[in-house]
């Protein structure tokens, strides 16, 4: 009944339909990799012409294509073309053959997040696995065939070789053999890791999905089409939380187009399904407009406002807070310091401002099952969440997984799946919820404004020999809300003799949660311009300095300090740090660990007056080997664009409601405001981590440190406006 | 509620509209042309934007009814196939991240060329500008710019 039927729709059916013939076996990563079991049915695909599918991540076609699919959500990070590459690779196939396929959500395949720079190291083992087992299988069909040991096999683009005879066979024609022979030990697979082992991985490959991004065919969750579907929309409290005490539906549901009006009870859960009005009409164009005769009389229950924070957070630097690391005597330490350096610094809540406003499909089939099309991050969670409020047991809901129009950590929270399936529940019809860009940033979970409050002392030899930090941010209930806690062994602990943490909180009734790189993403912003103060203070070259900083460790080192120096040395080196400028250029660095990834950046500005123009950031990054270099770049140039648009950002509050609802007041970065990003990976023998997240967070510092190099002015708040700056 | 008719990708296409039913709409949801994408319904992200006798127009912020006599291109019929040198160029840089904006940002690359067969970095600002991309790929996008310029060139200007 769909009028497009999605990729992630044809591949559920063949994937459930091998169920009846295959067997799992557990990895030690606890997902599932799907050994063959019963060799009659596999030999018989065979000659029906039928693909063999070794594992729950590739199908080998008769024509010696190779279907490979990617298991996670894809939101612009590059992992429905990265994990596959993996798999190719490992497998030996000319990635010309290859087709990808996006899997629905299915717990065979364990974790399928879009979070937390994650899914590259939790993919690699069991991708190379896949890869590796299945050519394993092949040469062992061949060895068969030809007679001859398996050792004296080997594979190239897709066929298996003996070279000692001249033979070679398509892997399709072995794929009747393969499937009738044991599945090898895991243990016992020879996996590539080296970066000189890799033909593939690497390389620079366009995404899988630009033919369709680049030809306008159907593919975000938005895209979805279904036979006699109706477009909704929701309302909801400007004021977080607030109940409906009335509204006027029955005037609603007498305008054009509408054919559904009703409120929406809903829970106390902020994450989960909120009240609201749902308003439902055979065109979304048409739902909108009749949301503008909607007159709601709102419960609210709380006017949290940015005014108050403030007032409140001026009141707790006072106070001592509570400490939650202390390690030698800082006191002492400042005490008989040389020189100390005393600042703060402050910026403000954000939001995600995905490009995609948040939407989802529900159809609710007559058999009672439950099938949504989900843009989620989180689509397990979606699942669940929809599962408890809704009553409906998890394997009576079907979730297919759609490209995502930007992720960000915003669609780790299903508020809009919940919100889809109870209005389809009411309507009995498909429905596509399409939030309002108003709609998606007054009801995101933002990240939460904080103070920072810092002391340094300096010693006789001009090294940071005291830090003592006092962290003002958001709590409820006496714990940091999400998105605002700060790890007690973040550095500079354990990069300084005497340290302090101390941290207070602000009751908050706003929603919070992760934005790409919770917590880095905002405070290395303080931690790095506040050393560039203080090694300004001691007299030192900035570079000289960090590198000092990164020399020596007390107890444990908060990062591996000889690649986090690796990084901030090529990075200088490219910006050529220490070359002459003009009177109004300047550079600046920051280096930073977060997410598994090390990356250092130094920036180029140019200012005229207050305006001030980002040139170009040179990056030095290591994650391990790349996997797509294409993907990699992208994410580092992503990170930098988007690292400097977000500090010219914020989101503020009145009444319990945020006070900006779109581009016009939260105005995102332009191309004439983008820099040129030129990337250096340090291509090691670690294992490799995601890039979604670790290139951001020493963005912002790089840049205003830089700033300040041009024109000395100092940037203590975020957004730089506040400084009286543009870009 | 008005039956229009509108000549869309070379195609006359009839459909009932309310009369202030933005051409946005009208595309997604009575012609299933999905391609054509809404980011924030006020002109100011550029997601959807269309051709208009060639040149650059959001599609949220004007009205369908308005657009009778006109040529619209929408991203589904630039090529359907892919091959005009901008999507060629978009593809070999790999422009797109998460991919919402490039519809809207092919599209007015594409008016800029046909305009500016070898355009500067000023050009690129001054075309591309109303185009947000939440993701940053502005490098990519003046790269691909200047390379599909370079396509353009070798087959002799014709798009």
């Amino acid at each position: 009944m769909t009028r497009h039927a999605s990729d992630s729709r044809q591949n559920t059916g063949s994937l459930m339909d091998r169920r009846t013939f295959l067997q799992t076996s557990l990895l030690a990563s606890g997902a599932l990799l799907i050994g063959v079991g019963h060799a009659k049915a596999a030999s018989g695909a065979e000659q029906a012409g039928e693909a063999w599918a070794p594992n729950l991540y590739l199908r080998i076609e008769a024509d010696n294509r190779v279907t490979i699919i990617s298991k996670n959500p894809e939101a612009g990070q590059g992992v429905k073309t990265a994990f596959p590459m993996v798999v190719a690779e490992c497998l030996d196939v000319d990635w010309r053959q290859v087709r990808v396929e996006q899997a629905p959500l299915d717990d065979r395949y364990g974790r399928q997040v879009v979070g937390g720079s994650r899914g590259t190291p939790d993919g690699w083992d069991d991708l190379r696995i896949a890869g590796t087992a299945a050519r394993q299988l092949l040469i062992a069909a061949a060895a068969v065939h030809w007679g001859v040991q398996p050792a004296e096999c080997s594979t190239e683009n897709g066929s298996v070789i003996h070279a000692a005879s001249g033979r070679s066979a398509a892997y399709a024609a072995l794929r009747g053999t393969a499937a009738t022979l044991p599945v090898p030990e895991v243990a016992s697979l020879e996996l590539k890791s080296r970066p000189e082992e890799f033909r593939l991985l690497g390389r620079f490959v366009p995404g899988v999905d630009n033919p369709k991004i680049l030809t306008g065919q159907p593919l975000f969750g938005c895209d979805t089409r279904l036979e006699g579907m109706l477009y909704a929309v929701f309302e909801k409290c400007p004021a977080y939380g607030g109940k409906v005490r009335s509204a006027n539906v029955e005037q609603i549901r007498s305008l054009p187009g509408v054919t559904h009006a009703f409120v929406v009870e809903g829970t106390d859960n902020l994450a989960g399904l909120m009240p609201g009005v749902a308003i439902v009409a055979t065109s979304w164009w048409e739902a909108n407009a009749a949301r503008r005769q909607l007159k709601v009389d709102w419960a609210t229950s709380h006017a949290d406002s940015s005014a108050e924070y403030e007032r409140q957070a001026a009141g707790l630097r006072e106070q001592a807070g509570e400490t939650l690391r202390a390690d030698g005597d800082v006191e002492k330490a400042l005490g008989s310091a040389a020189k100390i350096v005393e600042a703060s610094y402050y910026y403000p809540f954000v939001s995600h401002a995905n490009l995609e406003p948040q939407n989802c499909t529900a159809l609710f089939h007559e058999s009672g099952k439950l099938e949504l099309w989900a843009p989620s991050q989180n689509p397990r969670g979606g699942r669940q969440l929809i599962a408890e409020t809704l009553g409906i047991p998890e394997d009576r809901i079907d979730v297919n997984l759609v490209r995502i129009g930007g992720g960000f950590g915003r669609r780790l929270v299903n508020d809009f799946m919940v919100e889809a399936a109870w209005i389809a529940r009411e309507v009995r019809r498909p429905v596509q919820l399409q939030w309002t860009r108003e709609d998606d940033m007054r009801h995101d979970f933002y990240r939460p404004a904080a103070w920072h409050h810092f002391r340094a002392g300096i010693d006789g030899d001009g090294r940071m020999n005291a830090f003592d930090h006092h962290f003002i941010s958001f709590g409820r209930g006496g714990q940091p809300v999400s998105g605002a806690g700060l790890s007690p062994d973040h550095y500079p602990a354990g990069l300084v003799p005497n340290f302090r943490l101390r941290q207070s909180l602000i009751e908050t009734q706003l929603p919070t949660g992760p934005w790409r790189s919770p917590g880095h993403s905002a405070y290395c912003w303080a931690y790095q311009s506040f050393f560039d103060e203080v090694a300004l203070a001691a007299g030192r070259d900035q570079l000289e300095f960090r590198l000092d900083l990164l020399s020596r460790s007390f107890g444990e080192p908060p990062l591996d300090l000889a690649r986090t120096s690796g990084t901030l040395r090529v990075a200088a080196e490219r910006a050529g740090w220490g070359r002459k400028l003009s009177a109004n250029r300047g550079l600046g660095m920051a280096f930073h660990f977060d997410h598994g990834g090390f990356v250092s950046h130094v920036a180029e500005v140019v200012a005229k007056g207050n305006a001030v123009h980002v040139e170009k950031v040179w990056s030095g990054i290591d994650i391990g080997p790349v996997i797509n270099l294409s993907g990699a770049r992208n994410q580092v140039e992503g990170c930098v664009v988007d690292a400097l648009s977000t500090a010219q950002l914020e989101i503020t509050f009145a009444d319990g409601a945020a006070q900006q609802g779109n581009f016009d007041q939260y105005g995102l970065l332009r191309i004439n405001q983008a820099p040129e990003v030129e990337c250096h990976f340090i291509q090691s023998d670690h294992r490799p981590s995601g890039l979604g997240e670790p290139p951001f967070a020493p963005a912002t510092p790089a840049i205003a440190n830089a700033i300040f190099a041009a024109t000395g002015v100092r940037i203590r708040e975020l957004p730089f406006r506040r400084a009286g700056l543009s870009v | 509620m008005a039956e229009i008719s509108l000549k869309i990708n070379g195609v006359n296409r009839s459909l009932d509209v309310p009369d202030d039913m933005p051409l946005l709409w009208a595309l997604r949801d009575k012609l299933n042309l999905v391609g054509t994408k809404y980011g924030c319904g006020i002109g100011l992200c550029g997601s959807c934007t269309v051709l208009v006798n060639g040149s650059p127009v959001q599609a949220c912020n004007i009205k369908a009814a308005a657009l009778r006599d006109k040529e619209i291109t929408t991203i589904e019929g630039l090529s359907p196939d892919g091959s005009h040198p901008v999507q060629r160029a978009w593809n070999d840089e790999d422009v797109p991240q998460c991919g919402y904006c490039q519809a809207g940002q092919v599209l007015a690359a594409t008016a800029l060329l046909a305009r500016t067969p070898q355009p500067t970095d000023s050009d690129i600002d001054n075309a591309m500008a109303g185009i947000l991309c939440r993701c940053g790929t502005y490098p990519r996008i003046r790269k691909a710019i200047k390379r599909a310029a370079d396509y353009l060139a070798e087959q002799g200007g014709q798009s």
